[in-house]
């Protein structure tokens, strides 16, 4: 059988993870949905409800407006955090550019699950900061 | 010697080759024989049933069927009652609740098995027994499946093989314990102390038929038990008991929440070690079994070095709305395994595919995809305009598809060049993201609240809007509110 790394350990690989400990890394993995997308399948929908919070673990992922590409996440990036932390539907579409893996925390268990661990809270935001920056950037 | 020509199916050339004779294969196979789907059935096994022929090992299934309801049993109303048969032909539909003693309103395993032998013998679903899948290759159009028969040459595969292979997670010692399937009987552990590693269905299974047994109980794995979502999940609280004793703060059950370091062997009896993730700090347990409800994979074979790509910590095949392998065109899957498709998951609501109930209807979308990648026509029927509100408001008051795989499955009428269309049940999530004509979907969903409740989804110009309805007490959409209200939203499109 082919060895394909579990949830944990690619939880592990990734930065905004990077503060925990062991058994909290594992059961952070049993908290979160893995998810695969394949080339071009669809994961947040410009006003449609009930989409969650997503870590890429492999692959990359576009955003689009109006179908123009606006940007493009990868390994270790977060897309879906802006509808669940505002309660707004999402205004863009997010699909797959390559096969992609995620691990999702569904909207209802974003807050609690951020609560419990504040040191994954700070680097999402400092991951939010580096964005802003760049938007910023644009604008001026 | 066996006469190998003798039984149906002899190796050769087919359209599309079916894996398995559990309930997803003979659903599989009663789909696409209605469909005019020329096929062939192929099983290891000696008799239909699948893993119904041997769990759940305490015999008592967790899916509901009302053997009387307000409907007759062999209407499609009525599968919204019934959850554990099979659907199709009025000879085949319907026929748990004929095996059930009424002890519960759940069957036992036996019944469960003497009803899906039941509707291969009256839906007349022929499958070659004892036949052994051996090896997957593919061809420039398609696939030559290897078996202990011979080779059969296909374009498409569907594997209803089920999710029965133990799964054990990287813990170190786990060869100091047993896997769920090879739990004794419940005798076995009298007066033990039993360690069980899993929280899940089997975990909690295996927990509540022991409680008259064990002199001490621990159920451990990372994740609390999540009680405030237990009514819409499918650890079903008829499993609950050791839960309930702990809390309670009952004596001799432990329902602890730490991440399993190791399991060691000391002085003949086992020590699990282990560091808890809800409340920090090392536990040990002793004790005299250890038995590991961690789950179970998808027997994939050789499927993977196929390239099919894999997910839920590579147990499962991950699969398109339509059950297709994402990454190996033409490899399709049925019955349990298509929890691997995992919908849009909206609120977090995974469809019921891990259930009869739910992959009986992934069953029937597999087998009308197929019949279309084939060319075989399948029946659309034309609706008239004063049709389409009345029939969008009865399958939102009790189409079984959708009230069983809320968030996933959809009734889907099209409004295009050829008239108003029956597109029948379709995978919501290829409604909203593949375009067409100007259309409605209708669908029953859970909020984030876990409410459920209709959602009208109205496709014009290729743009889509979402509609949420309130919620009914008693789930009658057919009044003059949703009426209108439903009439309202279609009235661009008609």
């Amino acid at each position: 059988m082919a060895d394909r790394p579990d949830i944990a350990e690619r939880l592990a690989g990734l930065a905004l993870f990077a503060d925990l400990t062991p058994t909290q890394v594992e059961a952070v993995a049993h908290r979160f949905d893995e998810e695969v997308f394949a080339e071009g399948q669809r994961i947040l929908r410009t006003g449609l409800s009930g989409a969650g919070l997503f870590v890429i673990v492999e692959g990359q992922a576009v955003i689009r407006i109006d179908g123009i590409e606006r940007a493009r996440f990868g390994p270790g990036e977060v897309f879906g955090e802006i509808g669940v932390l505002t309660g707004e539907l999402p205004n863009a579409d997010v699909e797959a550019a390559t096969m992609l893996r995620c691990l999702e925390i569904p909207s209802p268990e974003v807050e609690p699950f951020l609560i419990e661990f504040p040191r994954v809270m700070y680097r999402m935001l400092q991951a939010e900061a580096r964005r802003l920056r760049i938007t910023t950037e644009w604008k001026t | 010697m066996e006469d190998v020509a003798a039984k149906p199916y002899p190796p050769g050339n087919y359209d599309v080759v079916v894996v398995g004779s559990g309930p997803g294969g003979l659903q599989t196979s009663h789909s696409l024989t209605r469909l005019g789907v020329p096929h062939a059935v192929l099983s290891r096994d000696e008799a239909p049933g699948g893993m119904f022929r041997r769990f759940p090992i305490f015999e008592r299934l967790i899916s509901w069927t009302k053997p009387d309801a307000p409907v007759g049993r062999k209407t499609r109303e009525y599968e919204w009652y019934d959850h554990n048969s099979l659907v199709g032909d009025e000879a085949a539909c319907g026929l748990a609740p004929e095996f059930m003693d009424r002890s519960f309103d759940v069957p036992s395993r036996a019944e469960m098995e003497a009803s899906l032998v039941a509707f291969a013998e009256r839906a007349s679903v022929e499958v070659r027994y004892g036949c052994h899948w051996e090896g997957t290759r593919r061809e420039q159009d398609g696939f030559t499946l290897q078996t202990s028969d011979g080779d059969y040459r296909c374009r498409f595969l569907i594997f209803a093989i089920g999710v029965t292979q133990p799964w054990v997670p990287a813990i170190r010692g786990a060869e100091h314990a047993s896997h769920y399937v090879d739990t004794h009987p419940p005798g076995a552990y009298r007066d033990k102390r039993v360690v069980i590693i899993g929280k899940r269905n089997s975990g909690f299974e295996i927990g509540s038929g022991l409680l008259p047994w064990a002199s001490e109980l621990v159920l451990v794995s990372p994740r609390p038990v999540q009680i405030d979502v237990l009514p819409h999940s499918p650890l079903r609280l008829r499993y609950l008991q050791p839960y309930e004793e702990y809390v309670r703060g009952g004596a001799g059950t432990f329902v602890v929440d730490a991440a399993i370091s190791a399991i060691e062997r000391v002085n003949g009896a086992r020590r699990v070690i282990a560091e808890g993730t809800t409340r920090p700090g090392r536990l040990e347990f002793d004790a005299d079994a250890v038995i590991l409800a961690t789950g179970f994979q998808a027997p994939l074979q050789d499927l993977r070095e196929l390239g099919v790509e894999t997910v839920l910590n590579d147990r499962i095949p991950a699969q398109s709305p339509f059950f297709e392998s994402l990454s190996v065109p033409g490899v399709f899957f049925a019955g349990n395994t298509t929890q691997g498709a995992r919908g849009m998951r909206k609120h977090g609501v995974s469809p019921n595919s891990t259930s009869v109930n739910g992959f009986r209807y992934n069953a029937r979308v597999v087998a009308e995809h197929v019949a279309d990648r084939l060319g075989i026509e399948r029946e659309r029927p034309r609706l008239e305009q004063n049709q389409v509100v009345p029939l969008i408001l009865h399958e939102l008051s009790c189409a079984p598809e959708l009230w069983i795989q809320k968030n996933f499955l959809a009734r889907v009428v099209t409004v295009g060049g050829e008239g108003i269309r029956d597109e029948g049940i379709v995978p919501l999530e290829h409604f909203l993201d593949t375009g067409g004509e100007d259309a409605v979907a209708a669908a029953i969903e859970m909020n984030e609240r876990a409410v459920i409740h209709p959602t009208v989804y109205v496709r014009r110009a290729n743009r889509i809007a979402e509609h949420e309805l309130e919620p009914h007490p008693v789930h009658a959409y057919g009044g003059h509110v949703y009426t209108h209200e439903v009439e309202s939203l279609l009235k661009p499109l008609l």
